[in-house]
Formats: structure tokens, sequence, C-alpha cells
């Protein structure tokens, strides 16, 4: 029997001791109309060999491509070690750290994790991970009201904060009457503009979130931004890409006083693309918040003997203890991830981290002034830009997209969907992960593709679901 | 020591990053970091001795045994990870085009299917992270059904007294207000308690079925019937479905909707905190408010359906759609148990269960409910111990550890003095088990006859007791640069 | 269990003392601190809230647990003790002595509605069972 090591020997004896006739007699409890009848929708079990040839094909199937899309999930470099330290069975199988002696190791880790995030984001203290960006902005915004006492139940937005995280947002705070108001962008730029924001101030908001850089891949002017926020009395809470601050200027150093609250994905961190998860939510913020803050902390303290250790600490804020009342639902923090995080992040140390920065960055550069240099292709926003950019195409973007899987290339995301104004514009990223023929690549495809531009072949229908 | 304690300036690993950095000077200035993060320096083997000697310090699944009530710490079967990890699956971006991932989408939807099977639902959506997540939408879905009917005064949940803190969290997160209702001596929800507590103003009920309590709710009908007649909905939470997978399905029971922890019935890692997966499953009248995505099959070719697909939508739980490495692991997981495999899961960990219990008496310890069959779990109280002794509940988990078993589940529920929580699943053997009676008839002994020794364990773990007040009182949450 | 017989207390095992000023000082019992376990945490209503009777105004946390505190009476906050906010363990120390707020009720007399010290020791058995 699968995964059960019970010899018929076994349950012999096990039976004669509970003094029931078999296994059914276990169940008797349970009022006999309610029992179903078996699984036969469940497909019959398959060996390992059998359901390792089955996911390998498919796997396969599906393939590799060269990527190039960015849009909250980048890919980077993660060395061997990070993945077989952290697939070790002692970290892969242990359960939450509540029996703290016997989980020195996730704790410590944790400890660690939570350090470094820190020193990163430039603020005093980090939790132990939250599910991912998005709900980690999401708990911001919930953190935000409350620490306002309930003054005011709105949060400010800018549109260039990933759809995604706004959609989610929306959806997790919808229930408790909080209204989000987005702020628009300037078209030229593509980051939010100070000057605009005036009219938004006239009614009191608990937080403004600043995205850095913006979903654009745009830097936004922060320092302007935490200084108008705090100036009008909201929390600032800002929304980053961990990576680009092994370059950029920490949220705890914007503007005169810098961010109160730090959200974002640690996906870039250690974490394969993975078609979409796990990933990890990461949130800091100052110490005074730190009774608001959702989810685990992990705390040094002593034992018996005054030697070092760690615990989860202050419980009384989470679900299991304070209910109803609780800062958050939240029970799990992504603890893998969190492991895999910590491990990436010591081998990169400050260094790895910046030249990793500095060369996604140029490699964005590099393609951006090729593909510019094509007739037909435009860059969208004048901002500056971190690792990622919107241009405009000339011909249809799911049509050139599609084209491009053809040869092999997942050529950007598409901005029309969630920006109207930018039906023609495509979202592009070079991490550190692309040479420069990766480059050349893309390059020539879109030049061939673009040249082309005439109709596709007669009596062929895109499939109407598929875009 | 931390990993802080071994950086050295200048030292770094240097193959894992490029070489030679380039310019950013298109950058505005004010926007750079003016010093770099002060993450550690140092070499790769550094990292590679210091995380594999902290997990050391760590009990885990692979080496001990984890009796953990409500936590289900099955066996986590290796090749359900090697194959989350196929290079395509990892490599693929969440907003790639479906096209380059008709695989995995259709696997995805096979583990939709099969759970639909199995709880007996309408539908399911895999979306939720976690259990808790999981929650938080099957209420959010319950609002919006109420809403959608205009129905809008309906701002209330009810949640029996014994049940998981996340339950009337994940209410209060929808912005409704929790109702709690009593259990009575026997474990069962208080049928005249319920009736007084419904009324207009119902949304709908959370239960865990089995209970916390680990027994089985016989009054389920009678339950749904009050609440159909009061108009709210009911919530299935679960936590407990390794009991009675294939023996009972929730949607039998009547349940509106449900969510599935898939870390512990589909035996994906705890990976000491998460990742873990909560997919809802939905009644008809449910069903078009499930979140997204969602994978829909169209003629063979798989995709995830988004908004325009269900305008009700109570919309997206996370940026790409969920904890999808988790849900592979639980789909290969479910492919080798198959049909006849998931009915052994409830009736081997049942049988572990009642046989602990049945061993536990013969020792000497009181049973919560000894009248009471056991599903995969049940409840031993230490109060008449505790009265003799002066050893707690806590102290007995805590030198339980000195003998290598992970400690059960302390103080839940809340209703149980000193109480043990204990679930011993279906991977586990007899010899286990007879090996952990022994090792709690030896402490109880210990209580009786040295408690200092009891009260003042862990004694070989690579810390005695935590002090977890001056934890608390005196904050130390980052090491200091 | 000390339950000096010179305070008047509630069912949600606050204690209350009328103070010559005619300002009542409240506090929470030695049973609920005793409940509760090590203090880790308060948080004090602000200076000059207005609370109803039963009102919760305040929490108290130890490391397992964390307990809203309810107004005994109606009234204006009209004093904090922050030095139980850097020292929460005060109040496991000294239950009586270590007290939270003070209230200037709404009304004279509203005490005589709260349990004097037989009534509540009455209380704390019948929920003990």
């Amino acid at each position: 029997m699968p995964f059960i090591p019970h010899t018929p020997a076994d349950v012999a004896a096990m039976l004669a001791s509970i003094g029931a006739a078999d296994l059914d007699a276990l169940f008797d409890e349970i009022p006999a109309e309610l029992r179903s009848a078996g699984l036969s929708d469940i497909p019959p079990a398959l060996s390992e060999m059998a359901v390792s040839r089955l996911l390998q094909e498919r796997a396969v199937a599906d393939g590799t491509y060269l990527n190039f899309i960015g849009a909250g999930a980048y890919e980077h470099h993660i060395p061997a070690a990070v993945w077989q330290l952290a697939g070790r069975g002692e970290y892969y199988t242990a359960y939450t750290p509540y029996q703290a002696e016997a989980s020195q190791g996730t704790l410590q880790l944790i400890y660690e994790y939570q350090t470094m995030m820190a020193r990163l984001t430039g603020l005093d203290i980090s939790n132990a991970s939250l599910y991912d960006g998005a709900t980690a902005l999401a708990e911001a915004v919930l953190m935000a009201v409350r620490a306002g006492k309930g003054t005011t139940r709105r949060v400010l937005v800018p549109a260039t904060v990933h759809p995604r995280y706004r959609a989610v947002v929306e959806a997790a705070v919808r229930d408790q009457g909080i209204e989000l108001a987005t702020l628009p962008y300037c078209t030229e730029c593509g980051h939010t503009l100070v000057a605009g924001l005036e009219a938004y101030a006239a009614r009191p908001a608990a937080a403004l979130v600043i995205p850095q850089p913006n979903f654009f891949g745009v830097l936004e002017p922060v320092d302007a931004l935490t200084d108008w926020a705090q100036a009008h009395g909201m929390l600032a809470i800002a929304v980053v890409n961990p990576v680009s601050l092994g370059l950029l200027k920490a949220p705890g150093q914007w503007g005169e006083k810098g961010v109160d609250i730090c959200v974002g994905d640690g996906q870039p961190l250690g974490i394969p693309l993975s078609s979409g998860g796990p990933y990890f939510g990461f949130m800091t913020c100052r110490q005074a918040l730190v009774r608001q803050m959702p989810g685990r902390l992990v705390g040094a303290t002593v034992d018996r003997d005054g030697r070092r250790g760690y615990v989860l600490t202050l419980q009384a804020r989470e679900q299991h203890i304070r209910r109803a009342k609780a800062t958050s639902n939240i029970c799990s923090n992504q603890g893998l991830m969190v492991a895999a995080a910590a491990m990436h992040l010591a081998l990169l140390g400050p260094q790895g981290l910046k030249s990793v920065a500095l060369a996604a960055h140029a490699n964005t550069r590099a393609l951006l002034d090729r593909l510019t240099a094509l007739p037909g292709v435009t860059r969208a926003f004048s901002g500056a830009i971190f690792h990622e950019a919107a241009v405009r195409l000339v011909s249809p973007v799911a049509d050139v997209l599609r084209a491009l899987r053809a040869q092999g290339i997942v050529g950007g995301h598409a901005l029309g969907r969630d920006y109207p104004e930018l039906a023609d514009a495509l979202l592009i990223c070079a991490t550190e992960t692309k040479t420069d023929d990766d480059l050349n690549r893309y390059t020539q495809q879109l030049e061939r593709i673009l040249g082309r531009r005439e109709a596709p072949p007669c009596g062929y229908k895109p499939p109407a679901m598929r875009t | 020591m931390l990993i802080f304690e071994h950086s050295r300036p200048g030292r770094r690993a240097a193959s894992q990053s490029p070489a030679s950095p380039a310019a950013a000077d298109d950058i505005p200035a004010e926007l750079l970091r003016a010093e770099p993060p002060a993450l550690p320096e140092v070499s790769e083997m550094d990292v590679v001795r210091h995380y594999t000697r902290l997990s050391q310090k760590n009990f885990s699944i692979d080496t001990q045994f984890y009796p953990l009530g409500s936590c289900t710490m099955k066996y986590n079967p290796r090749v359900c990870h090697s194959l989350a990890m196929l290079p395509q699956f990892l490599a693929r971006h969440p907003l790639a085009d479906p096209d380059t991932g008709q695989g995995f989408l259709r696997t995805l939807h096979e583990l939709q299917e099969m759970l639909r099977a199995l709880t007996g639902m309408a539908a399911v959506s895999l979306a939720p992270m976690a259990g808790a997540h999981g929650e938080f939408a099957g209420v959010a879905m319950i609002r919006a059904y109420h809403a959608a009917r205009g129905d809008h005064g309906r701002n209330q949940i009810i949640v029996p007294d014994a049940a998981h803190g996340t339950n009337p969290a994940s209410a209060s997160k929808c912005g409704f207000t929790v109702r709690e209702v009593p259990t009575d001596r026997r474990g069962n929800i208080d049928l005249d308690a319920l009736r007084t507590a419904v009324g207009p103003q119902t949304a709908g009920l959370m239960l865990t079925n089995p209970s916390t309590l680990g027994v089985f709710e016989p009054s389920i009908a009678a339950i749904q019937e009050i609440m159909h007649a009061a108009g709210g909905l009911s919530y299935y939470d679960g936590a407990n479905l390794n009991a009675i997978l294939g023996r009972v399905r929730p949607g039998d029971m009547g349940f509106d909707v449900i969510h599935v922890n898939l870390h512990k019935t589909f035996s994906t890692p705890h990976g000491g905190g998460g990742p873990g997966a909560g997919p809802v499953g939905v009644s008809e009248r449910l069903r078009p408010f499930l979140p997204i995505p969602y994978v829909v099959e169209e003629r063979g070719y798989f995709r995830w359906a988004a908004e325009a697909d269900c305008p009700q939508s109570i919309g997206r739980l996370s940026a790409f759609g969920g904890n999808m490495g988790v849900l592979l692991r639980a789909y290969v997981y479910a492919r080798m148990l198959g049909g006849e495999g998931m009915r052994r899961v409830a009736d081997y960990a049942t049988l572990n269960a009642n046989y602990l219990a049945a061993e536990l008496a013969r020792a000497g310890f009181d049973l919560a409910q000894p009248e009471r069959r056991a599903s995969h779990e049940f409840i031993v109280t230490l109060k008449r111990l505790k009265d003799a002794t002066g050893v707690s509940a806590m102290d007995f988990a805590k030198r339980l550890l000195d003998y290598g078993f992970h400690a059960p589940t302390t103080y839940f529920p809340m209703l149980v003095p000193e109480c043990l929580l204990i679930e011993p699943t279906e991977t586990e053997s007899k010899e286990t088990l007879d090996a952990f009676v022994a090792a709690m008839a030896k402490v109880q002994e210990e209580a009786r006859t040295d408690p200092d020794l009891v009260k003042a364990a862990p004694h070989t773990l690579p810390v005695r007791r935590l002090d977890d007040v001056r934890a608390a009182r005196e904050l130390d949450l980052a090491w200091p640069a | 269990m000390s339950i000096p017989t010179d305070l008047r207390y509630t069912k949600t095992h606050e204690w209350a003392r009328l103070e010559a000023d005619g300002s009542v000082t409240v506090g929470i019992t030695d049973h609920a601190q005793d409940l509760l376990g090590d203090m880790v945490f308060v948080e004090n209503p602000a200076l000059g809230r207005q609370l109803e009777a039963g009102e919760e105004c305040a929490v108290v946390e130890s490391v397992k647990a964390a307990s809203d505190v309810y107004a005994p009476i109606a009234g204006a906050v009209v004093a904090i003790n922050d030095k139980i906010e850097s020292a929460p363990e005060a109040i496991n120390k000294d239950p009586y002595g270590a007290w939270m707020f003070k209230l200037k009720p709404a009304q004279a007399g509203d005490l005589d509605g709260l349990l004097d010290a037989a009534a509540y020791q009455a209380h704390v058995e019948s929920e003990a069972h």
C-alpha cells in the first residue's frame, strides 16, 4: 500500500487492541447515509516510475523558451547550493517552529532572513514573510488603516502599481469597506507626478503606495512622493523589487524620514519562476508599527542557561490566540522560500546583489537600444528605468508575440489588457541571465516579424479564447 | 553563530554573480543607494556549512515522528518534490501564453477534477495559497452570494467555540462579526444554542468535521437543516479531511463551500511554516463567485479563467495564480494513491489514532472523549497529572522532545484543560506508535517521581527551555549591524 | 487569590476604586493576571476618550493570550498609567497597585451597580465549574 507501512499482522493486532472487528467498524459513528460508495472518479494508482514518466513527458512537451517577460516575476541565476540546502529534509519537512527548542535551525534562519530584509530595505524590522508580493501589499494597506485607528479607510494607489497587485488588494480589502483611489501617471514619462496629487489630498487617506521601480520598469520620484504622503498625514508604503535594492536607494532612506512600511515579492531572491509560485511576500516596517504587523515574527531570547536562542514572538497578535481580533487571519509564512532567499542573499552578498542589479539594468538598456533602432519600435516612456521597459510596436502586439513564440521566444508582456491606452505596448525585461546572443536573437526575430507585417495566412483564425 | 558573524569585508562567492559590473549612469544619482546593503560577506563554503549545520538543529518528518494534532504531519514522498522541480515547470513564466504550458495546465486541471470528485463539490479553484487563504476565499464567496441576491443584512458568521483561530479571523477579515456557539460534553455542537444563534443576520456557519476535538459530528444533517432554514450557508474547514477521505464527502454532507489543506491531506511538505495550498470547492450556487484564476478546458485546450470569464468572481487572491509547485506535488501524490489509496488514507489514519488512544488509555492516560470513537486524532488531558505533580502539558511536551518525539499539539482546543491533541497519520508504523506510547508512559512516570526533571525539560536539545516572556518584552527581531 | 474588599468588580475581571476626587481608578484583578500569565504588553485608551460602560477600551497581552479590558462604568479617561506600558510585569506583581487608567464617571453612583468582593468571588468560582 503506497506510504502505509502496516502488515496484515499489524492490522490484526491493532484492531484487537481497539476492540474493533474491522476497519469499517472504526467509522461507526458516521451516519450510514453519509458514507460514500467509493472514489470511482479518481484514476487508479500509478507507480513512481509511471507518474514520473507522465510528468516528464508533459514537461518536455511544454518545452523551454527564451524568456523576456518580467512584470513582477524575474528570471535570475540561482546558485546550485540554494535549493540543495533548502531541499534538505530538515528544512523541507519540518513543521512551523512552535516547539522552539526543536526548531532552532528554522528559527535562526528566519531571524537571519529578517535581519537581511531589514537591512536591504533600510527599515527596523521584518516579519517572517507573507504569501506573495500582492498579498503583502494588501496586508500593508490593512495595517496602515489599523495604524490610523480607523480614522480614514481610504488609501491612494498609483496606476503604476502592478495591475495584479491592485486586483489582489481590491479583493482583500473590499469587504472591510476600504476605498482605493487610483492615481494617474504621466503618459509621457511613465511615472506618478507629485504635482498631480493635490486633488487627492482634499480628503484624508491612511496611506500612499509607492512602487519602485513601477510596473512599467520606470523609476518613481520616491523622495518627493514619500515626503508628500507624510506631509499629508499618510503613511508611505513602498512596493519594491528586492534585487533593485542592490543598486537603488533603500525605502528607509526615501525622502526626509523614509517610508513607514515596505513590501514586495521575494521571488527574485532565489525562487524559480515556477509557473507562478510558490513565491513569498516580504514586509518590513518601522519599530513603532510592530504590533500592527501581520504574520509571524522570530525574536532572539535566552534559554535557562543564558544561551542565545530563537522563538516565535508576539504571537498574541495572531489568529490562533487573538481569533476574530487578530491582525490578520494569516497562519503560514512561506518558510521554505524564505530559507532559499536567506541562502541566496548570503551567497550573493552586497557586491553580488549590486552586480546582478547592474547587469540586469545594462542588459535591458542594451536590448532597448537594439529594439528601438528597428523601424516600428519606440520607447513608450521617457523616464529612467531599472531592468524593464515598455515599447510601442507598429504591429499588433498579440500577433508579434505569437510569431516570436513560434521561434522559441517569449517576447514580453502585452500591456493593453490592463492599460487600454497602451494597447500597442509590450513590457520587456532582460535580466543578467541574458547573453549578448540572446539579445541579438530577439532583435533579429523582431526585425523579421515587423518587416513581414502582412496579414496572417488565409483561413487562419487565432483561437478566440487564447489571448 | 549567525551568518553575519562569519562575514569578512571583501569576501564573496565570486562565481555566483556577474564579474564586471556595468555602470548605471542613466539613473538619477538621488535614486541610487549610497552604501551597499549590509548583507553577509562570506564564501560559498561558509554558506553551505552554516546552513547545513543549522538544519541539524531542526526536528523534521524525515528524522522524527510528529504526532501533531490538526496538522497531519505525514511522510512527504520524495518524487513529489523532484517532479515539481522539473526544469520546464520551473522555468516557465506565469504570464507566458497558455500555449507554452499545456502539460502544466492539464496537470492542474486534473488536480482540480480529482479534488472535485473527492469532495463532492460542483467546482474547484486552486487559487488560495494556504488554509487560511482558502477560508478567506470561502467566506468572501458567502458574502458575495448574499450580496448578489440583495440580501445585505447578513453580517454574522457562526463558529463553534472549538474551531481553529483562523475561522473567526477569516470571518472578520471579510467584514463579518463572529458569533460563537458552544460545544457540548460529547464534543458535538450544541444544537439548541445553534438554533438560538441563527437568524436573519446569519450569513453562514464554519464547521470542522471531524471537529478539532477529534470526533465526527453526527448531527450534521440537523445542523444543515437549521442553517438552510435560516438562509445561511455552510462552510467546511478541511483541516481534518484526512479522517474521512474516501469515506464521506463534504459535498454529500450538504456543505456549500470547503477548503482543502494540500499540505495536510495531500502530503505536501510543511517547509518549516509554508508554503501550503488551500484550494476551495463550492456547490453550484457559489460557482459564479469562485476566486480566479482556475483552469478551464475547451476542446482539449487548457487556459486560466480570468476576469472576463467570471464577472462575479470574488477576484484574485495572488499576483500569479497560486502556489503552483505545491499543487504539482499534491497532484503527484494523488496519482500515486489513486482512488483506493485515498480511501486507505482515512482507514489507516483512523486505525492508528484509535490504536494509539487505546494504548495510551491502557498506560494510564485520560482521554478527553473516552466514550467516543477517535477520528484521525484524539485528545489526552493531563489535568489529573498536573494537579498531582505540577507538571503541565507544556512541560510534558518539552520532555517528549528529549525522547526524540515531536510534541503533540498542546493547549488546543482550549476547551480541554492541559490537553495534548494527538494525530499519528497513516504513514507511521505500529513500532513507532508503540515507541511513542512507551515514551509517554516514561514521562508520566518521571512526572510522578521527579517532576522537576520534566519541568526543566528539554535537556538534550541544542538549547534548553527558552524564555519567551523575555523575547516578547525585550524585542530583538534583527541582528544589530 | 486576592480580592480586596474595598474595591468593586466586573464580571469581565476589572476592578474599580472610587477616589476622593470623584475619579474612578481601573485595573485588572489578581485572578485575571493569573489566568493570562506573564504580561508583555499593555495598550491603554487615549486620554480624554469617552467610554460607555462595558466598552472595550484597552488590551492586556501575555505570551500565551491577549485580552480586552472593558470600561466598568461610563466616563471620560482622565489619566493613564504609562508606567505599566513600559513595565507590564507590574500587573503580575501587584495587580491592585498597577492600575491602568482613571475615569471621570458620567454619573455619580455608577459604581454601585458593580460586584462587591463577595459577589466577585462567587462569580470567579462559578466560572471555574
